[in-house]
């Protein structure tokens, strides 16, 4: 019988030829992550487990990027839980301010993940790595300390959804567009429980950073994970960057889907999700009269170096508009030195705007940007949840990269082509 | 048995809004209940007695991992979220964190805000005190309720190490 490539993981995971959708199975995983948020209460969970040490010091990742550099004293506190926990147990992938970046950009930059990989993670963005042809998904603190212990989890085996996206994608439109559109027809828990999967020639030719933004999304339609096959693309990023061997899994032509979505992207306009569930999605061109405060362009959804030169392409020789904070975020240092390296930076100061040091700050209403009552900001973040980036009478626009810094330029969301 | 007076949300209650980011620089059970609910319902806490219950439409929980979503709702006195279906990464921190939590659109449709509710969670029955009416909530698969018996998932592992 026919399988996807999310059962083929999960049952090479669990010392199985086959597994069935809803058959609750154990997985060996070989990656687990954990922040400064959820790692803590993780690490309490874990020494009242009584385990010796985690499953495999080189497998547990401890990233403190939701709330660093250090915002407050309790910050601080949290963040230190991680680094003394890292020194016992000496675990290799604790990421230190300096070499630090927002998890699920950084993880996969640096071969940690790779195809036909089981990952769990206590962050709800953990199914970014789905793009990689890995099953990956979002877990508590508990489950993580779980993991840490044991090296495995359990899993109901989800069903799956296939989404395909034909036709030729117009200028402007990314990977952020399609999963924004999707989740508008969908809606936030059109996925509950269940594997996305994304096929198809538009996903055959975009490049690993919009896979990234698709799978990242998945959460927000309720999936479990997001995942793509693997290809000379997947083959190309992977390549000098992963550090363990992988598997690559590709669906059976006679594998069962719940449901079959096709998207015709030569349609689709950008799109903008308005307060407050990214389901409430809407062409740009009919969302033009929304004057907004502040332009987000960042986070584990778009702060990839590919995000930071469509939107330094767009604000080069141009100023953000007066009424505008403007706040660019590279998600890793990585990406932050070869932003400086290819004069993006320069760009992005020169309109008038504020580059960060890698951090989730303003997504989840952190630091670095945080909303007064009354206030909008376009983001290219994934949630606009009441209250997601600071006070509950502030509002968050989902947006791609292009639309955001066309929007800090007009001082209202706007698309490129309006600018001369 | 739990008996308690509900407090009725709709669809989509975030873990944002069931505990904001701006109290997650803290893990004390305490401290996060004192802010439970807060961008949804700024008088929860003050209304909220021992023993009362939750009812909410669909997706409860939705958005973000953070198990101080549970935490909070658990130690602000809740004994038990009623919902049509629950997020994933909630559900799975609630039966973890030892959170009661049941599906039952039947029961949500037929209990209002400030009803006096009974849960039988052994049976997974709901009893609406104030209409007089049953409801039956869908069984958890048995190694769920292994996970619930055994008092959640550190528990689990305890055993498992034959600590």
């Amino acid at each position: 019988m026919g399988q996807t490539i999310t059962q083929k993981i999960l049952a090479a995971h669990s010392g199985r030829e086959y597994v069935e959708p809803g058959e609750l199975i154990n997985v060996r995983l070989d990656l687990v992550l954990g922040n400064d948020i959820t790692a803590p209460i993780a690490i309490r969970e874990f020494e009242k487990i009584g385990a010796e040490t985690v499953f495999d010091k080189e497998r547990v990742a401890l990233v403190p990027d939701h709330s660093t550099p250090n915002k407050d004293i309790k910050s601080a506190e949290l963040v230190k839980i991680l680094r003394d926990f890292s020194r016992k147990h000496k675990i290799t992938n604790f990421f230190e301010i300096g070499k630090m970046g927002v998890e699920h950009t950084l993880l996969p930059d640096e071969g940690l993940v790779g195809p036909g990989d089981a990952v769990i993670g206590a962050d709800s963005h953990t199914c970014t790595y789905g793009a990689l042809g890995a099953f990956s998904t979002g877990v508590g603190s508990t489950d993580l300390a779980f993991a840490m212990a044991m090296g495995e989890t359990w899993f109901k085996v989800p069903e799956q959804i296939k989404f395909v996206y034909y036709g030729k994608m117009p200028k402007w439109v990314s990977g952020k567009d399609l999963i924004l559109y999707t989740i508008g027809q969908i809606g936030v828990d059109g996925a509950l429980y269940c594997s996305m999967e994304f096929t198809g020639e538009a996903i055959r030719e975009m490049e690993m950073a919009g896979r990234f933004t698709m799978c990242n999304m998945a959460i927000e339609a309720g999936g479990k994970n997001g995942i793509i096959e693997p290809d000379e693309i997947t083959e190309q990023y992977i390549k000098g960057r992963l550090k363990r061997s992988h598997a690559i899994y590709k669906s059976d032509p006679d594998a069962t889907y719940k449901d079959v979505i096709e998207i015709d992207v030569s349609k689709l306009e950008p799109i903008v999700s308005f307060p407050h569930l990214p389901e409430n999605a809407k062409p740009i061109s009919q969302a033009t009269d929304v004057k907004i405060d502040q332009s987000v362009i960042g986070s584990c959804t778009n702060g990839r170096i590919e995000d930071l030169r469509i939107a330094a392409s767009i604000l080069k020789g141009r100023k953000v508009h007066p009424d505008v904070r403007l706040i660019v975020i590279p998600a890793t240092q990585e990406i932050y030195m070869q932003s400086i390296k290819e004069g993006l930076t320069e760009i992005f100061v020169e309109a008038g705007g504020a580059v960060s040091t890698p951090t989730c700050g303003p997504c989840l209403g952190g630091h670095m940007g945080v909303l007064a009552a009354g206030e909008r900001s376009v983001a290219t973040t994934n949630r606009n949840f009441v209250g997601r980036m600071g006070h509950t009478k502030a509002e968050v626009y989902l947006a791609n990269p292009a639309i955001a810094a066309a929007s800090a330029v007009l001082g209202r969301l706007g698309s490129p082509e309006e600018l001369d | 048995m739990i008996k308690g007076t509900v407090h009725k949300y709709g669809n989509n209650v975030d873990t944002d809004v069931i505990i904001p980011a701006r109290y997650l620089n803290t893990t004390d059970p305490k401290e996060l209940a004192s802010h439970c609910m807060e961008d949804i319902d700024v008088d929860f806490v003050k209304k909220v007695k021992p023993g009362d219950i939750i009812v909410a439409d669909d997706n409860f929980g939705c958005g973000s991992s953070r198990e101080h979503a549970p935490i909070a709702i658990k130690e602000s006195g809740i004994s038990a979220v009623i919902a049509n279906t629950f997020a994933r990464i909630f559900y799975r921190n609630s039966l973890n964190t030892g959170l009661p939590i049941l599906e039952c659109p039947e029961a949500v449709a037929g209990i209002s805000d400030g009803d006096q509710v009974e849960i039988d969670l052994e049976n997974g029955v709901i009893n609406n005190v104030t209409t007089g009416k049953s409801y039956q909530a869908k069984p958890f698969p048995p190694f769920m309720r292994e996970l619930i018996n055994v008092g959640g998932l550190v528990n689990y592992a305890k055993a498992k190490l034959g600590k």
